[in-house]
């Protein structure tokens, strides 16, 4: 009754050390309103604390999100916030504010993974809320983190992840992420399509995470200058070499001797696999083959799903035979000496080894 | 041609884009004092200019060096058009003007813009050199240090405690001059900050001049307002205490003056203080209240719209000569009567004898009346000759006048804790002032008193005597029950103590403190000129009356005896009058033990209405119960028949706030039925009664873990940890309907109460804390708002501890005091290193001290400590200050040579910062005088910062919350900038004394101007004080820069 005969017309708080309180922090980044946020943290208990009552709290959290959002653009470029005077921050909360508010749900990243980081793709931004639930405001905060590293970094010389680190102040695991965000966005890899749709954003990440290291410039060539972000022209080029693997008949069939010959006995589908050797062991090198192509690149994960990971999983191999064919697969190329591209071939299969173990689920 | 100021441009960052095209900036700096102005060249093309500008010298008057600020713009240069302005910074370089303070300005500052905010920073370096001035006539008062804090500063000790400085200068108000219709918001705005900065300056340089003149070196508990008159001007008025400080920088045992043994001091023995009251006492006007409120609304003088009679020098006292004390002082004998009215006259030969000082040195206060205030309210005029502002200063003058005579009803020659201040709407101003009436020693106050020796001997004072009546129990100026003391049982204490001071440091307290504050609204009508001023005036008496019978009920309730900190602010508006009293509770314990409240009702023969009373009854006495536990007040039962009842029961035992005629005797029959205790009565008589006592019972407990005061420090808690929050909270209300005054009071109250609530929440996480030096300002900003402004620090404390405290800390301290020394010193010697600033004061025992390890220091040392002796041998040939400037100016330029740095101090300090990772210096700020945890080891100067904000855009700031959220950030950013630069890493006593906000919603505009104020130092962490005074070299890094927030 007291509260029609006044209204709050101003209500701030400031102390000389910032007060941040981080689960109101997380709240904010989530997108919430202040209605709802004092929802949640009423539901969350925080009545019981300190003899709060609702009008505490909405007062509470009406001043925090202000706080944040006054924050937020240091935040976006977190080297200012170190050296900037407005706020009176501890250096370990700085890193806490950064880290969070770069986090980001990998269920969006899935969503936004290989795509053109434009405003395109930001109009999309509501179907992936309504579909992600994750709430509008949240998705545009990442969507424009993903895009402001993107265009820093991209021209950047030097490792990706490191660049990432240096001019966003990030924890390794966050900066490696991002590095397969950029590095997914750059390479526009197809992620969309629905026989994709099993993989996670892990999944891709580390599949992104191993392509950065070994087949991009940076990989090889340990020089400051060198990009990490596009793959190496040169090795995708060499890769057509490989295609003697399958076109030499001899060495199709020596290749697979030497590796049922290792196997047998040692995996439950030997026979699925002494039959399907030949398609298997094709469709790995014309994936590799056609890589100098950018369409094929971009292709390269639908590629290994529908060639080789969908047969195999149609024929119930288990992850344990697919590792030790791979292996074996891969191993047994050394010892075919009319082979040559030794080095070529081991770059090539070390990366798609571990991206297709890692794609090998349900 | 007294100084030279140089200044250097270094560089800039983060500034904005100025050129969309480029979406760079031209940048180029503009520097200028007085009315000279030098140009950097321009940095094209950048938002991190690197200038790196020649010494831009400016050969200045020293007076002018004390009034003008160093203004810095930075503009975007445009070939085409007008150059752009970025932003000013405004520099003070007052504390480059005192030797003992910093050295050079060095360091990033907020570029401040009055329409856009902080807009990148500027890198600079500014240094005074200042030469010797032996003109006797001279209009400077350079060298004269100022501190806010209300205490004689920590690293300081107090030789001799002068008295009152006051001065006041006003100018028209730039906002309202006709050009101002013609000018930018921003250009308006510039020119008041330049003005008011100006004016300040003038202010403190003509106080300066006042305590040269009366022989002291500083100015201590400096309090400087603004009156924003509006129409009528703008008056910046200030007051302090003078007095002449010396740096501890010696032991104990070899600090004997050899100059100073007079006769004076033998009749200075520590015991004097107790004597019984005595002394007649001279005729005030008997007060009807009790020790506190008298308003005064004299028509005949405040009306009348000329300078009438009094002129400003009032030549009713003899002006206070220095000499005059003291030859009072060496004819007087052994008796203690005699020498009582000694100082009683060497005090009244002072004009006003006040101290703005609200903690002092042991031994200085004997005794303490009460609380004596004074309010007038008058109609502005236009001040028609700024440099003569007669009757600005006339109504002062008729205020301090009443204030001692106040204290002299109470028997007192003093008055402690002396504050003034204003509240104004339209042309009607209150003014206020109001302090503690109080006896104090003579020791600081007379000439030849400067004998340390007998300072170190001083038994520590007993815990009572502060308490024990000034006045005279058979000529008791009001209705009072005396008791004798409950601690020593030899003199009379009052009941109920109210004060504006501290709470002594010696004080017998029983159990905690709380915050008390009475809250109470007077709807008006709206009324014009004099009528206005009557109503206002008329309505004063009562709006004090009840806040002190809250306050009193409150104290009660809370099963207190004594307030501290008392300090009653009364707002005016246009339709509402607003009063907010606030104290700290505590029980002391050499009082009695309050009795507790009754209820009594008007009607006895109702059962429903009796069973209501005694239900308030019962609710009153758990409330009662409930806060003794909080506080932890169990005082020691005495046994009231062993001393008897020594005072004849006065007849109104029990005083009535709510007094009938009829019914009081009944009641105090009643009263006097209900056993031994004083029980204090509350008649419900009506409505207004039973919504009083709802009032009451509405100040919910602070919530565990949670103490609250509004003075220094909180009795019972010593162990405080190095976490400290300061903050500033602001909160602005609308009313919307009409109200009546209880519907008001609620509103008001509930207001207070939920920031309080707020503010708990918000510090949760500093459990088990306490908030201290809680300062609440209320203001009517507007016709129906009501704003309420609230800085304070939460400190929090260790409990495990504090069982404990009691004892051990307090050996603590003494091991510290007497370790103390030492280390002080060591540090003032490796603090010259860094800052080549000579020590003029320091002692031959620090020259042996140096000598001792001379291999061990580093080569810059040595100068430094050729410094010392330098300046050591001539203070011992008791040269005057100015002859001791001119060695430090000798010593300095020869430290310039030696060092290729020439900012030794801050350099290295930035330096050490890197080193920690973050590019940002930690600047603790703090209201209170001291840090946790820390020694100050260096003030650095006062910092009395003015800024305007303004927007146009206002709901694009986040509406107005948003932008004052974004101007107090700010503020607290130059704040701090500026400390840093002169090598602090805190300000203390920091006060936000002004913050006048105002809004157009339907504009989008709106307008803020904040004064804030503060002693920037440079603290240590004890913990690596005693680390370092180990190791000796080295770890002069000053290191608490890196530490944790503040």
């Amino acid at each position: 009754m007291l509260f029609k005969k006044m209204s709050m017309e101003l209500d701030v708080f400031v102390g000389n050390t910032t007060v941040l309180d981080e689960d109101v922090y997380q709240l904010w980044l989530d997108g919430q309103t202040v209605t709802d946020a004092v929802r949640i943290r009423i539901e969350a208990g925080a009545l019981q604390e300190c003899e709060a009552n609702a009008e505490v709290l909405l007062s509470d959290t009406m001043d925090q999100f202000r706080t944040f959002q006054m924050c937020e653009r240091l935040l976006q470029s977190p080297s200012k916030v170190a050296n900037q005077l407005l706020f009176q921050i501890p250096p370990h909360r700085q890193t806490m504010l950064i880290e969070r508010y770069y986090e980001f749900d990998s269920m969006f990243a899935r969503e936004v993974l290989g795509k053109k980081l434009s405003k395109g793709t930001k109009k999309d931004l509501d179907d992936i809320g309504s579909k992600t639930g994750i709430v509008l405001k949240s998705c545009r905060r990442q969507f424009d983190n993903f895009k402001r590293v993107f265009k820093v970094v991209e021209e950047l010389k030097g490792p990706l992840v490191e660049n990432i680190q240096r001019h966003f102040l990030l924890s390794d695991v966050l900066a490696r992420d991002y590095a397969a965000i950029v590095f997914f966005a750059n390479s526009r890899f197809e992620t969309g399509k629905r026989k994709l749709q099993y993989l996670s954003f892990q999944d891709f990440a580390f599949c992104a995470g191993q392509l950065i290291s070994y087949w991009t410039v940076g990989a090889v060539d340990n020089v400051v200058e060198n990009m990490d972000v596009d793959l190496e022209k040169e090795f995708l080029h060499d890769l057509k070499d490989l295609k003697v693997l399958v076109n030499d008949k001899d060495m199709l069939d020596q290749h697979k001797s030497l590796v049922c010959a290792q196997l047998r006995g040692k995996i439950k589908v030997f026979s699925e696999m002494e039959a399907s050797f030949k398609n298997l062991s094709r469709a790995l090198v014309n994936i590799a083959s056609k890589l100098t192509h950018t369409k094929d690149v971009r292709d390269l994960f639908i590629d290994l799903v529908e060639k080789f990971i969908e047969p195999c999983r149609s024929d119930k191999w288990t992850i344990g035979d697919l590792r030790l064919f791979l292996t074996h697969y891969s191993s047994s190329v050394h010892t075919l000496e009319a082979f040559r591209r030794q080095v070529i071939w081991d770059r090539y299969m070390g990366v798609i080894k571990s991206c297709i173990l890692k794609m090998y689920h349900d | 041609m007294p100084g030279k100021l140089k200044a250097k441009i270094v560089a800039g960052r983060h500034l904005p884009v100025m050129d969309r095209a480029s979406d760079l900036t031209d940048a180029f700096v503009e520097v200028k004092f007085g009315n000279t102005t030098f140009k950097t060249d321009v940095y094209p093309k950048s938002l991190n200019p690197q200038w790196n500008s020649e010494w831009f010298k400016f050969e200045v008057d020293d007076e002018d060096l004390q009034d003008e600020p160093l203004q810095i713009t930075v503009l975007d240069h445009d070939t085409y058009s007008a150059n752009d302005a970025i932003g000013k910074v405004y520099i003070d370089i007052d504390p480059l003007l005192c030797s003992e303070a910093a050295t050079v300005i060095s360091g990033w500052l907020p570029i401040y813009d009055t329409i856009h905010g902080i807009r990148g920073e500027i890198n600079v370096l500014v240094k005074v050199d200042l030469f010797n001035d032996l003109n006797r006539f001279r209009q400077s008062s350079c060298g004269v240090k100022f501190f806010c804090t209300t205490s004689i500063p920590r690293c300081y000790r107090a030789v001799m405690v002068h008295g009152f400085v006051e001065e006041l200068v006003v100018n028209e108000d730039p906002e309202y001059q006709w050009i101002d219709r013609i000018r930018t918001p921003r250009a308006s705005n510039e020119a008041r900050q330049r003005l008011i900065f100006l004016m300040s300056g003038e202010l403190q340089r003509k106080i300066g001049l006042k305590v040269l003149e009366m022989g002291g070196n500083a100015v201590v508990g400096y309090l400087q307002c603004f009156d924003l008159e509006g129409e009528t001007g703008l008056v910046v008025r200030a007051i302090g205490t003078a007095c002449t400080l010396e740096k501890i920088s010696t032991l104990p045992a070899t600090a004997t003056h050899p100059s100073n043994s007079s006769p004076s001091k033998d009749m200075k023995e520590p015991g004097f203080g107790e004597e019984a009251p005595g002394v007649p006492l001279s005729s005030g006007p008997p007060t009807p209240l009790r020790a506190q409120t008298f308003s005064s609304f004299s028509p005949s003088k405040s009306y009348s719209r000329q300078s009438s009679s009094s002129d400003t020098e009032l030549s009713l006292t003899p002006k206070t000569g220095m000499g005059s004390g003291g030859s009072a002082g060496k004819e007087a004998g052994p008796l203690k009567a005699l020498l009582r009215q000694q100082t009683q006259s060497a005090l009244e030969q002072r004009e006003y004898p006040f101290f703005t000082l609200t903690a002092f040195p042991p031994g200085f206060l004997l005794h303490v009346g009460g609380v004596v205030s004074a309010r007038s309210v008058k109609l502005l005029d236009r001040i028609h000759n700024p440099d003569e502002p007669e009757t600005r200063d006339a109504w002062w003058e008729e205020i301090r006048q009443e204030i001692k005579s106040h204290a002299k009803a109470l028997g007192c020659h003093a008055v402690v804790g002396y504050s003034e201040s204003t509240s104004i709407c339209e042309e009607v101003c209150i003014l206020s002032a109001s302090g503690t009436a109080a006896i104090l020693s003579s020791r600081f106050m007379q000439d030849g008193s400067l004998d340390t020796e007998h300072r170190f001997e001083e038994v520590v004072p007993p815990g009572c005597g502060f308490c024990h009546i000034p006045y005279d129990e058979l000529n008791i100026p009001f209705p009072a029950q005396l008791t004798y003391c409950y601690c020593c049982r030899r003199y009379k204490v009052p009941d109920v103590l109210f004060t504006t001071i501290d709470l002594p440091t010696e004080a017998n307290v029983t159990g905690k403190g709380c915050l008390i504050q009475a809250r109470l609204c007077r709807t008006k009508k709206k009324a014009q000129g004099e009528g206005n001023a009557t109503a206002i005036s008329n309505l004063l008496p009562f709006l004090e009356y009840e806040l002190h019978t809250q306050l009193m009920n409150k104290l009660k309730l809370r099963g207190m005896n004594a307030l501290f900190g008392l300090r009653i602010q009364i707002s005016v508006g246009e339709t509402m009058l607003l009063g907010l009293a606030s104290a700290t509770g505590v029980y002391l314990t050499a009082l009695p033990s309050p009795g507790g409240i009754q209820v009594a009702g008007k009607t006895p023969s109702d059962i429903t209405y009796e069973q209501h009373i005694s239900n308030m009854q019962k609710k009153i006495n758990d409330t009662i119960s409930k806060n003794k536990e909080l506080h932890e007040i169990n005082p020691p039962e005495v046994v009231e028949e062993i001393i008897g009842s020594p005072i004849p029961e006065p007849r109104q035992r029990s005083r009535l706030f709510r007094s009938h005629s009829e019914s009081s005797d009944e009641v105090s029959e009643l009263d006097l039925s209900h056993g031994k205790k004083d029980a204090f009565v509350l008649e419900i008589d009506d409505t207004d009664a039973v919504e009083d006592i709802h009032a009451l019972l509405t100040d919910s407990p602070t919530p565990a873990g949670f103490y609250s005061c509004n003075t220094e420090i909180m009795p019972g808690i010593q162990n405080w940890t190095s976490a400290i929050q300061m903050f500033t909270s602001v909160r602005v209300f609308r009313l919307n309907a009409n109200l009546t005054n209880q519907g008001l009071n609620k509103i008001f109250s509930d207001l207070c109460e939920n920031l309080l609530k707020s503010l708990y929440f918000k510090l949760r996480s500093m459990v088990p804390c306490c908030l201290c030096h809680l300062n609440f300002t209320v203001a009517i900003p507007e016709d129906e708002l009501i704003q309420v402004a609230v800085t304070a620090v939460a400190m929090s404390f260790d409990k495990e501890q504090s069982l404990e405290n009691g004892k051990q800390s307090g050996e603590k301290t003494l091991i510290k005091a007497i370790t103390e020394n030492d280390e002080q010193l060591q540090f003032n010697l490796e603090l010259n290193a860094e800052t080549s600033s000579p020590n003029p004061l320091s002692s031959p025992k620090g020259l042996s001290e140096v000598g001792s390890h001379p291999s061990a220091r580093a080569p810059s040392v040595d100068y430094s400590s050729f410094a010392d002796r330098c300046s050591s041998w001539i203070e011992q040939l008791k040269l005057k200050a100015h002859t001791i400037r001119r060695g430090s100016v000798k010593t300095t330029s020869s430290l310039e040579k030696a060092s290729p740095l020439p900012e030794g101090r801050s350099r290295s300090l930035r330096s050490n910062r890197s080193y920690s990772g973050s590019s940002v210096a930690v600047v603790k700020m703090t209201p209170l005088s001291f840090i946790p945890g820390a020694k100050i080891i260096k003030y650095l100067g006062i910092i009395n910062m003015f800024f305007i904000r303004e927007t146009t855009s206002l709901r694009e700031e986040g509406g107005v919350s948003g932008f004052l959220h974004t101007f107090i950030a700010e503020v607290f950013a130059m704040v701090r900038a500026h400390v840093a630069a002169l090598g602090g890493n805190a300000v203390v006593s920091y006060s936000m004394k002004e913050c006048v906000f105002m809004e157009n919603p339907n504009k989008n505009q709106a307008q803020c101007l904040i004064n804030v104020s503060g002693d920037a130092v440079i603290f240590i962490q004890e913990s690596e004080l005693e680390s370092t005074s180990v190791q000796t070299q080295s770890a002069t890094t000053h290191t608490s820069n890196g530490g944790e927030g503040t």
